[in-house]
């Protein structure tokens, strides 16, 4: 009875509608194909989205704020490009990673101070920094992908598994628990939630708004480095135009996962499973034969009806 | 007369709430009719089913010059001759007093573009129609407060409204704008036009009502005619309890240590626009409640927020006679202030939060351990709170944005009043709360200024102020014009230092 009752209190989750999306959308991919309910295509769908995913924690942080980070597909490119450098000029593995991460951390600073200390709005300051790391990128690598080479124990990290499970979405897991409880269990959290719901009475409560915004964009940006690193891990091969055009898949799957844009409201965990029904209706079209075109066009209508019901459903609970 | 509107055993259940239970209302062409009662007592609720903004539930009956009707949607109500000015005003800033009047059904010239000399003409005729002398072609972000509600009565008026309901017209407009206010709805009363008129001030109900309806806890408590009706009486219908025992004794808690003092503040301005606060010097003693008077724009607002680090300004603040730097509210409340700001809404609260959210927003770091909140001590400290201060909410986890007004104060205040500060800025504290809620709010500051607290009280509310300081201070045009004992503080000699 009380494992009942709990799993029924698990309506009331904001998550539960891109959940329940998820879990309808399985069932019907498998009605068409035997092939969608195996281990080895689920571990592969979700090694296939766990970069976007991985990245949406970071971004849905952000939006929280009331913010928007554009800059994620390019922090993340660059990083995997500086990392490859590093291993071209000899540096030891570490090294390289710690570079890799280091160039999401010169970008959150750079996006958090522009929007902080100049007062930029976060749309203007990371479609700056999304421009200027894209044109970063094709200055480095003329156009041509690097492959340096590496050692074997660094491809572990894209292309290893734990058990079954690939190891990006063993990192994933954890980053999913460690924010999650960050964002509902700390103080930080609260002040992230409280700055997007309201800044003005956040700050004259005493909650320093300007470092909370600073802090997001740094770990958006610093995560989306991360994602960069392991996708480099994965291919071994650092492309001129990696990550290019990944930020609308992250800003969505944040949506999806029932963030709003104007800020305040949203959930780590919604944002995880959001990244999760896009990697699902991807593989699906790919199992289905359904032309690879349509793919975006789908994504498209689930954002559409993901949100609408979403803020139909709040309609209803709103009392006027 | 026959009634206009009637609303006949009309219900209204939300979930978990019964907002209106079989209220009766009948709404008489050319007579003022005050709605009267608490916070939460279901007014608001009628005006949204008047409007159309909410439906009914069934088994009640609306009906309009004696045909039932159902009110679809706001458009819909103000087609049946039904207009409401909210107590939020709803004006765009940016566009003219005409442009503003015929919002949405422009007149157009044949060639589709909008004649704007029409609209001039006509809104120019309806203003000097209400005896107000506004430019047509002026910017409403220009114009005062209370010129910009006299705009939305000029747009009721040209949708040639038979019912116009004014929802806390008067809240924030001051003395003199009031009494226009009140004098043009007496004046559309007598051209026929049914007013509603919502307030809380008792003073100005007697002044403006025909009848008076008093709503408690969703139900009809009575109708009659204001002539037919005291100050005790109408207290006591609202409240269920006598006006002496809201309304506790003064009891001065002041001593002679000075805690803060302020010298030589003043603004550091940007634009050159608003009022320009300078060279305000004065000091607070430790448990004294000190009053801050002035009319609508003379700075009192703008004062504390130059204190609370929230305004650019120059000038010294010492607590304690050490000096204190000051240049955010987060250094302001390490030194030991709060501040209840005079709009809870946009500035008080995280409305999409619950209670206990907002609560600890100010002191979390009470309940937490490294980073971590422990979230069972904090939800037994606002349970404590909300048990304290009688806040009425379903639990700690209701959102703040479901809570009435009064509660929503009260929340504001246990959010301070658990960080302990040692001097508490409430800046319009029972703005827009019932007479009820007024009470407590007004035996809470004093139970702080007991405990040693100091509180300064920033209102436009002189007979609160009067009530409540030990001290008063009068700002006119930006700088401090007066500084009166308890002893000395009248009506009359605090309206002439904010005005002579």
């Amino acid at each position: 009875m009380r494992v009942l009752h709990q799993l029924l209190q698990l309506r009331h989750m904001r998550e539960f509608n891109v959940l329940i999306a998820l879990i309808l959308m399985g069932l019907l991919i498998s009605l068409f194909t035997p092939y969608f309910l195996t281990v080895s295509n689920l571990m592969g769908v979700s090694r296939a989205f766990s970069l976007t995913a991985i990245m949406s924690i970071g971004m849905v942080m952000v939006i929280i704020t009331g913010g928007i980070d554009l800059s994620v597909g390019s922090a993340m490119g660059l990083a995997g490009l500086i990392t490859a450098l590093c291993f071209d000029a000899g540096y030891s593995q570490y090294a390289a990673v710690a570079a890799g991460l280091g160039v999401g951390l010169a970008f959150g600073l750079t996006n958090g101070l522009l929007i902080t200390a100049i007062g930029l709005p976060p749309f203007i300051a990371t479609l700056g920094t999304l421009s200027i790391g894209r044109g970063l990128m094709y200055m480095i690598t003329h156009g041509v992908p690097l492959t340096p080479q590496t050692p074997e124990s660094f491809s572990v990290l894209g292309q290893g598994y734990v058990g079954p499970v690939p190891v990006p979405v063993v990192i994933l897991l954890v980053l999913t628990v460690i924010f999650t409880i960050i964002m509902t269990r700390t103080r930080f959290g609260r002040h992230v939630y409280a700055t997007g719901g309201n800044e003005s009475a956040a700050r004259l409560s005493g909650v320093k708004v300007q470092r909370v915004k600073l802090a997001v964009y740094v770990l958006s940006s610093t995560i989306s480095a991360l994602a960069g690193v392991i996708a480099f891990s994965r291919y071994l091969s650092a492309e001129p135009a990696s990550g290019f055009g990944s930020e609308l898949e992250v800003i969505a799957a944040a949506a999806i996962g029932g963030a709003s844009l104007a800020g305040g409201i949203g959930s780590v965990l919604g944002a995880v499973i959001g990244a999760a029904l896009i990697g699902e209706i991807a593989n699906g079209v790919v199992l289905l034969n359904i032309n690879t075109y349509a793919q975006q066009a789908i994504t498209g209508g689930v954002i559409l009806i993901a949100v609408s019901l979403d803020v139909l459903r709040n309609r209803m609970g709103g009392r006027g | 007369m026959k009634p206009f509107l009637e609303m006949i055993s009309i219900s209204k259940t939300f979930p978990g709430v019964k907002a209106l239970d079989h209220v009766d209302l009948h709404l008489n062409s050319g007579e003022v009719h005050v709605l009267a009662g608490e916070n939460g007592a279901g007014k608001s609720t009628l005006m949204k089913i008047m409007t159309g903004v909410l439906r009914a539930d069934p088994g009640g009956e609306i009906r309009i010059e004696g045909e039932p009707v159902v009110i679809k949607n706001p458009v819909h109500a103000r087609s049946l001759g039904i207009s409401i000015i909210y107590q939020e005003l709803a004006v765009v800033n940016n566009l003219t007093v005409s442009e503003n009047v015929f919002l949405a059904r422009e007149p157009l010239r044949p060639t589709g573009l909008i004649d704007r000399a029409k609209m001039n003409a006509d809104t120019r005729a309806v203003l000097s129609e209400l005896g107000v002398d506004i430019d047509p072609e002026a910017m409403v972000g220009t114009l005062s407060v209370g010129q910009r509600q006299l705009i939305e009565i000029a747009r009721a008026i040209s949708y040639k409204s038979k019912l116009i309901i004014m929802d806390e017209p008067t809240a924030s407009l001051s003395h003199h704008e009031a009494s226009t206010l009140l004098r043009m709805s007496r004046k559309l009363a007598s051209q026929g036009v049914g007013i509603v008129f919502i307030s809380h001030k008792l003073e100005e109900i007697f002044e403006i009502a025909d009848r008076v309806t008093v709503l408690r806890d969703g139900r009809t408590v009575d109708t009659r005619p204001v002539s037919e009706m005291t100050s005790d009486l109408l207290v006591r219908l609202m409240v269920d309890r006598e006006l002496d025992q809201l309304f506790g004794h003064h009891t001065s808690h002041a001593t002679a240590e000075v805690l803060m003092s302020v010298r030589n503040l003043t603004e550091k301005r940007v634009k050159d626009e608003g009022v320009f606060v300078r060279d305000v010097d004065f000091d607070l003693h430790r448990g004294e409640v000190l009053g801050f008077f002035g009319l609508v724009g003379a700075g009192r607002t703008e004062v504390m927020e130059m204190i609370f680090g929230s305004r650019p300004h120059t000038g010294e603040i010492s607590i304690n006679g050490k000096p204190a730097r000051i240049s955010s509210p987060s250094d302001a409340i390490e030194h030991g202030l709060g501040f209840v700001t005079e709009d809870r809404q946009s500035r008080g609260l995280v409305l999409g939060m619950s209670v206990r959210e907002n609560f600890s927003l100010t002191h979390l770091s009470d309940y937490c351990s490294l980073d971590f909140v422990n979230r069972r001590k904090e939800t037994a400290a606002c349970a404590d709170y909300i048990r304290a201060l009688g806040i009425k909410t379903p639990s700690p986890e209701q959102k703040v944005l479901n809570l009435s007004g009064g509660n929503q104060q009260k929340v504001v205040l246990a959010k301070w009043a658990a960080r302990r500060p040692r001097i508490l800025i409430v800046d319009e504290p029972t703005r827009g709360i019932d007479i009820g809620a007024k009470a407590e709010v007004h035996s809470l500051l004093g139970s702080m200024a007991e405990e040693g607290m100091s509180i300064i009280v920033v209102s436009s509310d002189l007979p609160e102020i009067l009530a409540i300081s030990d001290r008063v201070i009068v700002l006119k045009e930006g700088r401090i014009s007066g500084e009166l004992t308890r002893e000395n503080a009248t009506q009359e000699s605090v309206m002439l230092a904010a005005t002579g």
